[in-house]
């Protein structure tokens, strides 16, 4: 079994005697995370530059301030006080190039700082694919705070903004959407593929969020792409040209959400490896030893499983971090996930998957799928063919229990018990409706079989695996 | 929709101008006759007292309360001066001159309003109700597609503390200051519901029947924008119903018709310490000298307090009362809604919180114990102290301004569950048993939060929710009130409210599912 640090022993406390300085670049999740971790377990020196914003916030909670649900502060996780407290010193910097010989930092403003060990974990940047007009202003991303700025600068309203145009059918730009049409803004939605982000969900679900994106009246264009942003006098977006019609869309603003890379460019002039990503081993750790690369912007040498090398979500930068901060402090420890979770939310109908679930079945595998009459609510099951072992689950408009369906993927459940105990599994608010029994009944009526369900039960849902 | 929103806020805002010049509005005149009423039932023996009112009152038109409360007021003083210098104690009128003012003002109370009571109605809560629910009703198509709708909430001065926000504050504030401290001036209101009372109670409205009428109609009409924006989410559909009808039937009506069948006035869902008068000597007198049903009470009150609540607790947690009964909490749920992210989230609030509510709860039980040694030894001071004072500090303090100015008038700005986080003793008790014995919890689904914040913003016990599921933790708070809001409004289905075994309810994490088993298994189990 792996050797696990909870809290600083002392002989931490005698190395920590020479304060080793852990400085980490970037003040999102994954550095946080592993900043907080670091101090649980010793009295390092910690330090976290950030050239974004002077305290950590939440990233996934940027639209939510443009459409009036929260105020930029409430995205703010901790109390200002806290960094103090847990004597986390906070730099606001933009770091121009890493020394790694000198073991030092320099900045864009002049300064420099040295450190023992330093982590990387500046995220990620939308990507621009070299489109004509990428740079305009009122041509921006979803990725940044100031990019936010910039939305509320050339969207504030519909009177300044007539439409805009979002270019690139994934998760940010959904939320783009979303965002734009809380503010009554028309929005284009320009997405390459045939059908809503079908590169991840299977047909039927990919199908039903296509309808109701169009329901929310946002013009979706499947199938087409993006061939050139248009300026007008005072360099300013003017309109869109469509690639594949040469349509023009007059549009003030367009939001390029085609994805994100690793924010790494000012890592190319140093002696770090570098890929799309920072180039790390299992243990996170870089070519150049005490560096080390966490989050959006880490890359595998080789994916772990099925997941991708590069993992950008909000969940896997937490568990890096987690992670490294045992390594950090002593305890060398590799990045070993667990089973795979995630969710998003697309305007209102809620998703979540665990395990997992690829648009097309692979070799061996099929999928179950029940769909709701009238409303928005889907899953999808993955499933091996040949030993009906439980894979993965999509589930649309309904909530699940992520500790069920992990300790059942643990267990190597097959669909039979999945189906029958799907009870315990549910999540959704009390007093729902539930449609456990009717997803059985089409199950069993599709492979024949005579499965009853059972009632969710206490013991089982707390029951470790 | 919109053009129809739009007249439902005129008709709206006229009932309310309508309904706020009322105090000052209105003639008055006494006859002698009527005022010999009020001398008699009101066993007043002040010859000053009555001779002035005869010479400057009685036969004389005054125009608005204005001109003739202080009138009364001013014959009050005189006569109790005068008798205080004569050392004529037995003559002495305890009454309060803003009490005497809304006697002698019911009673002489003439001219239109009074002669026009259910046109009046129709001009104050009939536009009122019909203009709010011309302006609700159309979100059934503006809202679009049902789920979230918190769109614009921080861009609007009505609910982001702006100027509408204040104007907001200062009806409220005046309104209750009105009730608790100048009822007189709420004669003309009690007039409009005159005909509903006389039908329920038998009794003209006394300017708590206007409270209790009111709080009704507010609480239906903000039920209705519930329901709405809502309606995705049942359990707060079946929560809603819920805290209504235990307003209108249990508060409002049942009390009403016990006064009719001459029993005591009492709110079967009120408990103790909440109902912070149960044990006061006047009504203990009052429920014992009634017999049957006045025992039955006393009886009902104690249990209530002493058993059913708790027991409730330890199943589904406090909010079975909090948010699901209590007229307090009804309020909060319906006209609060559109308030409830001002709640203050910080640590230092949740410090405070515990001091104030404790020192209440503390206050109340004080208070309490006086009260009975003083009942059963039949004195009036305990210690020195007479409980009479303390009485009246808490029912002023606490009661008065606590509880109505501050906990409803300061919705727009702090939030709509002021009183109930920082100052209800019952709910401090319900939240001892809900933090240490109970099965109440909020799930926090494995790994899934986001750190988003939105639990947090729209948490109005001021819960930092997302401290909690940020790290995996289950949400086991004392103010959690299981309004259920945190959980619908998560972008990601991380919340549940739920009642469960007590095994495992807390559950420390530090690191959350999703990440290595065994760097899990060994940091969480420590
Ligand atoms: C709109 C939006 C919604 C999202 N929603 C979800 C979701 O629902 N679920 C999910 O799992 N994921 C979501 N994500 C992805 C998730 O937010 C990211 O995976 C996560 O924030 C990455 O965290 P990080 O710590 O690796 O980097 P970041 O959060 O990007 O933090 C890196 C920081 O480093 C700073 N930095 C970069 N370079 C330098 C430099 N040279 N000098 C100084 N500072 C520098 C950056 O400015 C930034 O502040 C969303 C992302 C966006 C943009
Ligand atoms: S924690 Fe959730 S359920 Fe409890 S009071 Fe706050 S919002 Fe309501
Ligand atoms: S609303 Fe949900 S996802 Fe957002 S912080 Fe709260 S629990 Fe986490």
């Amino acid at each position: 079994m792996v050797k696990v640090l909870t809290k600083p022993s002392t002989e931490l406390k005698y190395q920590t005697k020479f304060m080793e300085h852990i400085v980490i670049i970037g003040n999102g999740i994954s550095g946080v995370t592993l900043a907080r971790h670091i101090r649980k377990l010793s009295d390092k020196k910690i330090t976290i530059i950030s050239a974004e914003t002077d305290y950590f916030f939440s990233r996934t909670a940027l639209m939510y301030v443009y459409m009036g649900h929260m105020k930029f502060e409430h995205t703010q996780p901790y109390e200002n006080w806290f960094w103090k407290k847990n004597r986390i010193e906070l730099l606001k910097a933009f770091v121009k190039n890493i020394d790694t010989d000198q073991k030092v930092l320099e900045f864009a403003d002049g300064g420099n700082l040295n450190y023992d060990k330093l982590v990387i974990a500046t995220g990620s940047k939308p990507n621009k694919f070299g489109w004509p007009g990428q740079d305009l202003d009122g041509a921006l991303g979803m990725y940044h705070k100031q990019d936010l700025d910039n939305l509320e600068a050339y969207a504030p309203n519909n009177k300044v903004c007539n439409r805009a145009v979002i270019v690139g059918g994934g998760l940010i730009g959904i939320e783009l959407a979303e965002m734009l049409n809380s503010r009554k803004i028309p929005v284009t939605f320009l997405v390459r593929e045939s059908s809503f982000w079908n590169g991840v969900l299977p047909e039927g679900e990919s199908q039903m969020i296509n309808n109701h994106i169009k329901n929310h009246h946002i013009d979706l264009r499947l199938s087409t792409n993006l061939k050139e942003i248009k300026s007008d006098e005072n360099g300013r977006v003017k309109s869109v040209i469509i690639e594949e019609t040469g349509e023009e869309i007059a549009c003030n603003v367009v939001g390029l959400t085609a994805g994100v890379t690793p924010n790494i460019d000012f890592v190319k002039s140093s002696k770090i490896e570098l890929g799309r990503g920072v180039k790390v081993n299992r243990y996170l750790e870089t070519n150049i030893p005490d560096v080390y690369a966490i989050g959006d912007c880490a890359e595998q040498h080789e994916a772990i499983g099925n997941r991708r090398p590069i993992e950008a979500v909000w969940y896997t930068g937490r568990m890096m971090g987690e992670t490294l901060a045992q390594t950090i402090c002593g305890n060398r420890l590799a990045y070993k996930p667990g089973h795979w979770f995630n969710s998003a939310k697309f305007l209102d109908i809620e998703y979540q998957t665990y395990g997992w679930v690829f648009a097309q079945p692979r070799e061996h595998e099929a999928h179950f799928h029940w769909k709701h009459h009238k409303e928005d609510i889907c899953i999808t099951v993955a499933f091996n063919k040949d030993t009906k072992e439980f894979i993965g689950i999509n589930t649309f408009g309904i909530r699940m229990r992520h500790e069920i369906f992990d300790k059942w993927l643990t267990e190597k459940r097959d669909m039979e018990y999945v189906m029958s105990y799907l009870k315990d599994a549910n999540f959704d608010p009390e007093f729902y409706k539930v449609y456990e029994d009717e997803i059985l009944k089409q199950y069993n009526d599709t492979f024949n079989t005579n499965l009853t369900s059972h009632k969710k039960s206490w013991k089982r849902i707390f029951s470790k695996a | 929709m919109k053009a129809i929103k739009n007249i439902g806020l005129v008709i709206f805002l006229i009932g309310l101008a309508i309904f706020t010049a009322l105090p000052l509005l209105g003639t008055f005149n006494l006859n002698e006759a009527d005022f010999n009423n009020i001398v008699k039932e009101q066993n007043i023996k002040s010859e000053v007292f009555i001779n002035d009112i005869k010479t400057n009152v009685v036969g004389q038109d005054f125009k608005g309360m204005q001109t003739l409360s202080p009138i009364i007021s001013k014959a009050l003083d005189n006569a109790n001066e005068a008798h205080t210098k004569n050392k004529e104690w037995d003559k002495k009128i305890y009454t309060k001159s803003s009490d005497m003012a809304a006697m002698i003002g019911k009673k002489s109370a003439n001219g239109f309003i009074a002669n026009n009571k259910g046109l009046m109605w129709l001009l104050t809560f009939g536009l009122g109700i019909i203009g709010a629910l011309m302006f609700i009703l159309p979100n059934v198509i503006l809202l679009g597609k049902k789920g979230i709708k918190n769109d614009g909430i921080y861009h609007d001065s009505a609910t982001n503390r702006g100027w509408i926000g204040w104007m907001v504050f200062i009806f409220l504030v005046s309104f209750y200051l009105v009730l608790y401290f100048a009822s007189e001036y709420a004669t003309n209101w009690t007039l409009l519901v005159d005909p509903i009372s006389e039908a329920l109670s038998g009794n003209p409205a006394g300017h708590w029947f206007v409270y209790g009428f009111m709080y009704c109609t507010v609480m239906t009409v903000m039920a209705v924008r519930m329901y709405i924006k809502y309606r995705h989410n049942i359990y707060q559909v079946f929560r809603t119903t819920s805290v209504l009808f235990f307003q209108i039937v249990f508060a409002f009506i049942i009390p009403e018709i016990m006064v009719r069948l001459q029993m005591p006035y009492y709110d079967f869902k009120n408990a103790f310490p909440l109902d912070y008068d149960f044990f006061f000597q006047w009504n203990l007198n009052s429920l014992i000298e009634t017999g049957g049903i006045g025992i039955f009470i006393l009886v009902w009150g104690i249990v209530l307090t002493l058993i059913i609540v708790p027991i409730m607790v330890y199943f589904f947690g406090k909010r079975w009362y909090c948010s699901w009964v209590c007229g307090c909490g009804g309020l909060a749920e319906t006209l609060g809604d559109p308030y409830r992210q001002h709640s203050d989230k910080s640590l230092f609030a949740w410090k405070v919180e515990r001091y104030l509510i404790h020192t209440v709860l503390l206050f109340v039980l004080v208070m309490t114990a006086m009260t009975l040694y003083s009942f059963f030894s039949d004195t009036g001071t305990v210690l020195g102290i007479k409980t009479s004072t303390v009485q009246s500090i808490y029912s002023l303090v606490i009661g008065s301004i606590f509880a109505g100015v501050i906990g409803t008038g300061f919705y727009p700005i702090f939030g709509n569950r002021v009183w109930c986080r920082f100052g209800c003793p019952l709910a401090a008790y319900l939240g001892f048993v809900q933090r240490f014995k109970s099965r109440f919890r909020i799930t926090t689904n494995g790994g899934q939060c986001i750190s988003c914040g939105n639990c947090s913003t729209y948490c109005e016990q001021g819960i930092d929710v997302r401290a909690y599921a940020q790290k995996g933790e289950n949400i086991v708070r004392s103010s959690c009130v299981g309004c259920g809001v945190c959980s619908a409004v998560c972008p990601r289905g991380v919340l549940k409210l739920e009642n469960g075994p007590e095994d495992g309810r807390i559950n420390p994490t530090e690191i959350l599912l999703g990440n290595d088993v065994d760097l899990m298994d060994f940091v969480n189990q420590k």
